[in-house]
């Protein structure tokens, strides 16, 4: 009552201004998103369709699952460079090993299980080494992960020879891997109604041209994956503890937290993530191939900034970063549906990394300003 | 008086050829605020840290309520209850206060009495009675930490020091990065802390300071402890003196 009483007229109206700054600077990103989605939707023909948002959001599942990763790096003021062929390294060693076991006439199913879980446990590798570089030889995280980018990179293109992909994936493998990478738990035909986990198998063309997966298995595997890893963020002391490290590394040691075991466990999950990513990727295309996710991996980053998460460490959250994915994909979508060159895409993300981190910065200026009155 | 809280007797500590400590005897009361004064590298800082564990001294003895902690590990100190709050503060400017008054040792809660999730209501709510019982007032709990001024951020520190059941609190050069009504603010702290019979060590370059809640007065140079004044007997002038060397030979002390 006393501060009311005091505030003139064009104070109060600034507060109200302020509040209205707050709340865009705050939720910009959802807002821009929502932009170009209405925008493509009114513009570009067919982008307003199940059928296509199902496709964007399986194109999403790449630069996600990376980024959220790097989310938990970035936020320790750290950067993971080398998951774009973590992710390539995961790809290969799974189509590899599933190869290998099924050619030695091992049941299918069982071969693909091994190949999936030997692709996420050498994702894990990478992710160690560069934990403890880090955390135990204090290697600045930007040239730790840049050394192992060539060092995976490396890695990956061994696995297969040189080669662009693996070869020798048998047709039965391949025809296995697609059923889940392209596969949906739930399907809707225009006309004819709902389906679960498969088509029915007597489909006319025009059926099956018109035909939208509602869940793709691609999609409800990141879906996991972002809930759990967003929960363990936001809600648990692990979580926590990755803020304060974030915040002030002096202040973590001091109030006992092993920052040096928190951020190796850190830099796992980052590679673990670009795993999941990577055998996905497999899954999606049937082809291990190294650079799987070379070019995905400035995308994460830029979704992870998009998303609000600070390069200097301490704030930040999943949600952003799933935003800043979804930015990327409908964008790349959008570029294509309506016929301009997709090389804007690199292009217009580059503006919107810049718009954010300017958002950023009025963001915190503003918060700064609002305690003061 | 009663038994001191803590006792140093024989403290030294060397850093190659260089004396740090040289053959210190401190004690500290309980409720007793002791200002530890002295020119840049007279040995106040080493003293400190002999205390709170980060060096080990070479010679000498630190006991604490009784109990030998001679070159126990910092963590261990801490937990006896010997606080130390150095400038940097040491807090997450990036999260609010329950976090910081909980840090590393966060209060959780099972959800569905499963999963462990922060208690963040929990935590807020404690840290508000904490700043309650300082008698600060930090007008949104939720309002991280980078957003409040000097003097609430030291209040923080304080108020997590005394949660935490601090039975000493050691604060090296408290109000060197404040403004005047923030310092009138630590001040008043450090106050409340004597009140609540938890001794204060102060280090500190600010006379004034000193003069206005120090109950009594160490000084040293050159690694020993040159004067121990009662705050009856100390003047600013006499400890400036002390402080310069001037005292010894009775010569004026030199103001600069």
């Amino acid at each position: 009552m006393g501060l009311k009483a005091k505030l003139g007229g064009a104070q109060r109206q600034s507060l109200v201004n302020s509040r209205y700054i707050d709340f865009l600077t705050k939720s910009w990103s959802y807002l821009f998103l929502l932009a170009l989605v209405v925008y493509f939707s009114v513009t570009g023909t067919g982008f307003f369709s199940v059928r296509n948002f199902s496709s964007i959001l399986t194109t999403s599942t790449l630069i996600m699952l990376m980024s959220i990763g790097q989310t938990y790096v970035v936020i320790t003021a750290g950067i993971d460079l080398s998951i774009g062929w973590t992710v390539g390294l995961s790809s290969v060693t799974t189509a590899r090993v599933m190869r290998d076991l099924a050619d030695s006439g091992n049941d299918v199913a069982y071969a693909m299980l091994a190949g999936v879980f030997a692709g996420l446990l050498v994702a894990l590798i990478p992710g160690l080494i560069n934990g403890l570089l880090v955390a135990r030889v204090k290697v600045p995280p930007f040239i730790a992960t840049l050394g192992m980018f060539g060092i995976v990179r490396g890695a990956a293109f061994l696995l297969t020879d040189g080669q662009q992909v693996v070869r020798g994936l048998s047709s039965e493998l391949r025809e296995s891997l697609r059923m889940i990478g392209n596969g949906s738990l739930l399907y809707y035909i225009p006309d004819d109604g709902f389906h679960w986990f498969a088509l029915p198998p007597d489909l006319e063309p025009q059926q099956l041209r018109v035909v939208s997966q509602l869940l793709p298995y691609p999609v409800i595997i990141t879906a996991l994956v972002v809930i759990v890893f967003a929960f363990i963020l936001a809600r648990t002391k692990f979580g926590r503890h990755t803020y304060v490290i974030g915040g002030s590394e002096e202040a973590a040691r001091r109030s006992g937290i092993n920052v040096d075991r928190h951020l190796v466990i850190i830099y796992v999950i980052c590679g673990f993530t670009a795993g999941i990513a990577g055998v996905l990727h497999l899954f999606r295309f049937t082809a291990g191939a190294p650079q799987a996710g070379e070019a995905a991996l400035l995308s994460s980053v830029a979704a992870v900034v998009i998303g609000g998460t600070n390069l200097f460490g301490g704030e930040g959250d999943i949600m952003g970063a799933v935003i800043g994915s979804l930015i990327i994909a409908v964008l790349q979508t959008g570029l294509v549906i309506l016929n301009i060159d997709s090389i804007w895409q690199f292009i217009v993300v580059g503006i919107v990394i810049i718009i954010a981190v300017l958002v950023n910065q009025l963001q915190n200026a503003l918060e700064r300003m609002q305690a003061n009155v | 008086m009663s038994e001191p809280i803590l006792t140093a007797t024989g403290m030294s500590k060397y850093f190659g050829g260089l004396t740090a400590v040289d053959n210190v005897d401190f004690a500290i009361y309980p409720g007793e605020v002791v200002a530890l004064l002295g020119d840049n590298g007279a040995g106040k800082s080493t003293l400190i840290k002999c205390i709170s564990g980060v060096y080990r001294p070479e010679h000498g003895r630190v006991a604490f309520n009784g109990e030998d902690i001679t070159s126990h590990a910092p963590a261990d100190i801490r937990s006896r209850g010997i606080e130390t709050i150095y400038q940097d503060l040491a807090l997450a400017e990036n999260l609010d206060v329950g976090a910081n008054v909980f840090l590393g040792k966060e209060k959780t809660r099972r959800l569905f009495g499963l999963i462990p999730v922060t208690d963040d209501n929990y935590m807020r709510e404690e840290a508000s009675s904490a700043l309650d019982e300082l008698d600060i007032h930090i007008p949104s709990l939720k309002q991280r930490l980078v957003n409040l001024s000097g003097g609430q951020r030291q209040a923080v520190a304080i108020a997590r020091a005394m949660y935490w059941n601090a039975k000493l609190v050691i604060m090296d050069e408290p109000t060197a990065a404040l403004g005047v009504p923030e310092q009138r603010k630590v001040l008043a702290l450090i106050r409340s802390l004597r009140e609540q019979n938890i001794p204060v060590i102060l280090i500190s370059h600010t006379m004034h300071d000193v003069m206005a809640v120090a109950d009594r007065m160490v000084v040293m140079r050159r690694g020993r402890i040159v004067a121990d004044l009662q705050r009856a007997d100390a003047s600013e002038e006499l400890i400036v003196k002390h402080i310069v060397g001037a005292a010894d030979n009775g010569g004026d002390a030199v103001m600069i």
